[in-house]
């Protein structure tokens, strides 16, 4: 995990070394100003010399000098590095999502790519900046001070030995037992926030059935859950200050005690009783960053790992060396085919059918029948798990992914536009389409109308996740870019659901007569969709159930017979417009 | 010396919101500090909060602890001062050194000190409770509030927006009560205790002391007000990327369709670097900030050292050794608070925003509920005389009380629904439905037909009150519906409706939701009806099994199946079905026909739907078109019109 993520910092390693060596010099520099210090009170106050005071302070602000420019290249050396780490850690992940299979999507799910590539990056940005900086500055600052404690006084700075277990211990016990309250803690969180987001969401169902006091009493317990967890938790973390300032006003006393000693007997000066002191709060205020510190880098750690999982995931689908990357014909053959997801059982069991090129296949069945899983495998969305999916004659596997994408388009069922303009977002399917194909395609998929006749036309600007235009008319410009692309197959995936069944009829018409020499497959719910295809497959929990033209599947096909029935001659009410 | 309250991970909760609207990175807006308007009220409503909830004597209690904590902390610096020059100066002059007056100052001290670290504790302990118990109250509240509120709340609020305030705002609120506020009193504490000492100590050397604080401040002021505009930037090209991450990666399986993989990476690219460019400038200046401060604080030393030294050396000024010594501790604990009030200061201005967000969301208007008249269980006899009875009977019936005599009026729940003239729009200039009229009789079946936006939803929606209509009346068994009890208004009303909305719970659970007192039996009847004990029977525990508010774990199909059986097991007079089938496929939902015929049966029922078969067998069927009836009739009466219907049902 390690060096994955190390892997990342790439040409910012200089800036990535650089940072620790400045920390480092800043609090050398630190500890050594007082240190400095003590000669001013011995030297120059105790011994009356003004020289030595106007010496000793000029070094002591050239340190402070230095110290500053160490900080200040410190602070931007790190922050180059930082940022510069976390652009290529989600410039790797954002490629390798690229490389991504469907499967391997599946197996992230959208969210979670989402979260790792922002909230996660984010910590594990902040970690990587605790780790140059503080990691490196606070270790020397402890075992630097440690050192110039005891060069100034041996005897004295044993105290801080003394102390130091109650100081380790104690912090130790308390990180100990408050680290599972806060993971119970963030757990409650998450269910308290579930419990909004479903009230927020589903308000029309609580009101409905008149359900408000049993949600209150509902988060009312949760919440109760949650303040008790977090006074749990805080009230433990309490304890840190109080053990804190246990040790630091025992050392005081301490030194105060022996020093005492020390300076009758001549053994000590004043000043190095002062610096001593300093010194002891460089130590435990090192201590105490460095407990913070493995906070940070326990919640980072689970990040990281999140992230590591994205960047080692290995491409569930890689083009063939040597690849085929022409695809002859629309043609397409399913050969004992099965196929399922992931680690669940198949859902795709012996499917067998021959479709030639320029065929118009109608594909219809209940949910979960497998009509999507179907047609995924003809542009090697997933790979099958037995049997064969050839294109044009060559088995998908043989292809080069892109160019047999390229000639196999889809539209799939969850339609999705994305910002920017009409244009640009049809432009996906050819991006050096002209503005004529352009308005082809547009007609032929019936949506020319009403872009022409709302504002902006063509370069009218659709909203994030396409808000602005309606389900039908998303589901138009879906299939004028997928026609863009000029493929040699063209499937459909429910795509005409929310257009009504004029338009849709007018669509199929514009296919049959404008594009006959494509093979064009339409999965949809509504018989007259499937109606006056070539051919009808029906699918049934898996399985090819029956082909046929329209006419020949309503005689011998029982499933057909009952989804034609329920349908009679179906208009579609929501559809219109 | 001053101590930072330790803090664990409990000062960041990560508040899962929404992608991209999570604060990242820290300090934005370091530098500039703005309050908003109205932060006085918004702080006496808090400080309300801390007075009723009984938190009064311990957050004073707190209070005090902090300013005996502050002050140990200053005597502590000062003490070395009094051991220099109290102690060792006389003791290096006797010949048999005396150590017993020292021993009692530093017993004095350690019972001092003991004092501190208790008070330390105490006001941690204080803190924690008050913090919480105040954030508890609050989040109880404003869950209540927000059940209270209008449909039309959440229609014109989103759904990210709400939730920002349970997450960040009521979190903002917590850090302030339990680290800002005290944090802030605590340092002044300090700063005060501290410029009094070094008065105390040296007028001069406090001169120097104040001018180099107002260098130094005026150093800070600049670079903080740099980063914190810097930091704006970051967060507003921070939002566009983790934006276009979003988008994309929701889109993912349409770039790879596409072959949009280069393109993608290209685009990606190009905002990451600009990301990158300002988050670098942000966090860099953000890091100068510390050793900056650290640094001058050197300086500042250094000055104090040599200037103090000079002073001692000439006699000027009357400056002892010690005083020395005492003042250059005291001043370098004089940065520490100045730098954290700069830095709390800002976390207080955004805690205030947050909680007057939270305050406005309780503060909106509620649901109005102006009913008098009660649903109750009821005996009905063979000459239709009702009884009013504890128990459930099966009957309803609603309980009329007049408001001069006083006399009460019972009147059997039939179901009958009219609706008289309506007009109704989501707002006030555009209205979405006119002059609509129709009835109901008990046991009749009305559908609702015609595209989307024609209105469909919002007749259902303001016969059980989401929305109040803006002229019209409906009534309700004669009564208008405004003077029913919301409510037993909507107790009397089923609804099931597209978006089926489960909760986290078990399926059973989510089916008894309908009626909470349903036995299992009912719930099993209830899922039979639906069709959806079978799917139900195969799932790993059955009924018991977890689903969660999205049910990712069902298909839409089987979500609906649910929502049905919830509607049927609260067994109400009248129904109202919003699209209840439209993510079944056409083959279950001939399956479920027959449990959708005996769940319509006997009682009033309105449906919403695109499917014939559904509509079909209605005793009436409504036609709407931009708000209004446009046909109206049954099946056989619209296809004989040969009007809208007719080409709807024929295709043509």
């Amino acid at each position: 995990m390690i060096k994955k993520l190390a892997g990342c910092v790439r040409e910012y390693l200089i800036y990535t070394i650089l940072s620790p060596l400045l920390m480092i010099a800043e609090a050398v520099l630190e500890v050594m100003i007082p240190y400095y210090l003590a000669d001013i009170v011995d030297l120059g106050i105790n011994a009356g010399n003004l020289d030595v005071v106007r010496s000793v302070g000029l070094k002591l602000i050239f340190l402070a000098f230095c110290s500053l420019m160490c900080g200040i290249g410190g602070g931007w050396v790190s922050a180059t590095a930082s940022a510069g780490f976390a652009k290529n850690l989600q410039h790797d992940m954002y490629h390798k999502i690229q490389d991504f299979s469907f499967s391997n999507i599946d197996k992230f799910s959208t969210a979670g790519l989402v979260t790792r590539m922002t909230t996660d990056v984010t910590s594990v940005q902040q970690a990587f900046m605790m780790l140059i900086r503080m990691a490196f500055r606070a270790p020397t600052m402890l075992v630097f001070a440690l050192i110039m404690a005891f060069r100034v006084n041996a005897s004295l700075a044993m105290t801080f030995v003394y102390v130091l277990p109650v100081l380790i211990i104690g912090l130790g016990v308390m990180m100990r037992t408050a680290h599972p309250m806060f993971v119970k803690m963030f757990k409650i969180y998450d269910k308290l926030n579930a419990v909004v987001q479903e009230n927020v969401r589903g308000i029309r169902v609580v009101k409905a059935f008149v359900r408000e006091d049993l949600e209150k009493e509902k988060f009312g317990g949760v919440a109760k859950d949650l303040y008790r967890t977090n006074v749990k938790a805080e009230l433990i973390i309490s304890a840190g200050a109080p053990i804190m300032q246990f040790c630091m006003y025992t050392c005081m006393l301490l030194i105060s005690w022996t020093g005492a000693h020390l300076i009758v007997s001549k053994t000590m000066t004043t000043g190095q009783l002062m610096n001593t002191i300093t010194y002891i709060q460089m130590i435990l205020t090192s201590l105490m960053m460095f407990s913070y510190m493995i906070i940070m880098f326990v919640i980072a750690g689970a990040a990281a790992k999140r992230i590591t999982e994205v960047l080692e995931e290995v491409p569930a689908i890689r083009s063939p060396e040597d690849p085929v990357t022409e695809v002859a014909d629309g043609s397409i053959v399913f050969k004992d085919v099965s196929f399922g997801y992931g680690e669940s059982k198949d859902c795709l069991e012996n499917i067998n059918v021959e479709i030639k090129s320029g065929e118009t296949i109608g594909v219809i069945g209940g949910t979960g029948s497998g009509k999507t899983s179907f047609v995924q495998l003809i542009p090697r969305l997933y790979d099958v798990r037995g049997g064969s999916v050839s294109v044009g004659g060559v088995d998908v596997r043989d292809y080069d992914v892109q160019a047999l994408r390229k000639s196999v388009s889809m539209v799939l069922q969850k339609n999705i536009l994305f910002s920017g303009t009409i244009s640009e977002n049809l432009r996906w399917g050819n991006e050096h389409a002209t503005d004529e194909e352009i308005k082809r395609a547009c007609e032929l998929a019936q949506a020319a109308d009403f872009i022409e006749s709302t504002p902006g036309g063509y370069e009218r600007v659709i909203e994030h996740g396409g808000a602005n235009v309606s389900g039908g008319q998303r589901q138009r410009l879906c299939i004028a870019r997928a026609l863009l692309s000029d493929p040699k197959i063209l499937i459909l995936d429910d795509s005409t659901s929310a257009v009504d069944t004029a338009t849709e009829a007018k669509i199929l018409k514009a296919f049959r007569e404008d594009l006959p020499q494509i093979t064009k497959i339409i999965i949809a719910q509504r018989i007259s969709s499937v109606k006056d295809a070539d051919r009808i497959i029906v699918m049934n929990n898996g399985q090819i159930d029956g082909i046929g033209t329209h006419d020949e599947l309503l005689g011998r096909n029982v499933i057909y017979r009952e989804v034609y029935d329920s349908q009679t001659k179906g208009g579609d009410f929501d559809a219109l417009k | 010396m001053r101590l930072n309250r330790f803090t664990g991970p409990a000062a960041r909760p990560q508040s899962p919101g929404p992608a991209g609207g999570g604060p990242r990175g820290n300090g934005a807006t370091r530098g500039k500090i703005h309050f908003e308007k109205g932060s006085g009220v918004t702080i006496k409503r808090l400080l309300k909060y801390i007075h009723s909830g009984g938190y009064t004597v311990m957050f004073v209690l707190s209070l005090v602890c902090m300013v005996v904590n502050a002050q140990v902390s200053v005597r502590s610096s000062l003490f070395i001062r009094t051991v220099i020059d109290d102690f060792i100066g006389p003791l290096l002059l006797q010949t048999t050194p005396d150590y017993g007056p020292l021993v009692i100052a530093i017993r004095n001290m350690a019972i001092l000190y003991a004092c501190g670290i208790i008070s330390s504790y105490a006001m941690n302990v204080l803190l924690t409770l008050t913090s919480h118990g105040v954030l508890n109250t609050i989040r109880n509240e404003m869950f209540g509030k927000m059940q209270e509120l209008p449909v039309k709340y959440f229609d014109t609020n989103s759904y990210g927006d709400i939730m920002s305030r349970y997450t960040n705002d009521v979190d903002s609120m917590r850090q302030m009560l339990s680290m800002s506020v005290p944090q802030v009193l605590s340092s002044l504490v300090t700063i005060v205790s501290i410029f009094v000492a070094m008065v105390r100590l040296s007028l001069p050397l406090t001169g120097i002391e104040i001018l180099s604080i107002f260098v130094i401040y005026f150093l800070t002021a600049t670079i903080g007000a740099r980063s914190a505009k810097y930091f704006r930037e970051r967060q507003k090209t921070l939002g566009d990327v983790n934006g276009y991450i979003e988008e994309m990666l929701n889109g993912q399986k349409v770039v790879m369709v596409f072959c949009h993989e280069e393109k993608a990476k290209e685009a990606f690219d190009k905002k990451n670097e600009e990301l990158c460019e300002k988050t670098t400038r942000a966090n860099a200046f953000a890091n100068i900030l510390m050793p900056m401060m650290g640094n001058l604080g050197n300086f500042k030393y250094a000055l104090i050292a040599m200037i103090g030294g000079a002073l001692a050396i000439s006699g000027n000024g009357g400056l002892s050794l010690g005083a020395i010594a005492s003042f250059l501790l005291l001043s370098k604990n004089f940065n520490m608070p100045i730098s954290q009030i700069s830095q709390q200061i800002n976390s207080v201005a955004m805690a205030l925003a947050g909680a007057k967000r939270v305050f406005e969301l309780m503060d909106e208007e509620p649901e109005k509920d102006s009913g008098y008249v009660t649903l109750v269980n009821a005996e009905i006899d063979e000459e239709g005389n009702i009884k009013e009875v504890g128990e459930k009977t099966g009957k309803w019936a609603w309980r009329y009380q007049h408001k001069t005599s006083g006399e009460v009026e019972y009147r059997e729940l039939k179901g009958d629904v009219r609706m008289e003239h309506v007009d109704f729009g989501y707002t006030p200039d555009k209205m979405v439905l006119h002059d609509v009229s129709l009835y109901a009789k008990p046991g009749q079946k009305i559908a609702f037909v015609g595209s989307t936006g024609a209105g469909k939803t919002t007749i259902t929606n303001l016969i059980n009150r989401f929305y109040d209509i803006e002229d019209g009346k409906i009534r309700y068994d004669g009564i208008n519906i405004n003077k029913i009890k919301r409510d037993d208004l909507r107790r009397s009303l089923g609804m099931v409706l597209q978006d089926t909305n489960l909760f986290t719970g078990t399926i059973k659970e989510n089916i008894r939701y309908g009626k909470l007192d349903a036995t299992d039996e009912e719930i099993m009847a209830a899922a039979k009806l639906a069709n959806a004990h079978d799917f139900i029977r195969r799932l790993p525990q059955g009924y018991d099994t977890v689903i969660s508010g999205t049910g990712s774990q069902l298909s839409q199909g089987q979500c609906q199946l649910l929502a049905i059986a919830r509607g049927a097991v609260a067994d109400p007079p009248v129904m109202i079905l919003d699209e209840p089938t439209s993510s079944i496929d056409t083959r279950t939902e001939t399956l479920i026909q027959k449990g959708m015929d005996k769940l319509m049966h006997g009682r009033t029922v309105f449906v919403i739907a695109h499917r014939l078969s559904t509509v079909q067998n209605s005793n009436a069927i409504m036609v709407l078109e931009n708000g209004r009836i446009i046909e109206r009739g049954d099946h056989d009466d619209l296809i004989a019109q040969q009007g809208k219907y007719y080409h709807l049902y024929t295709g043509k």
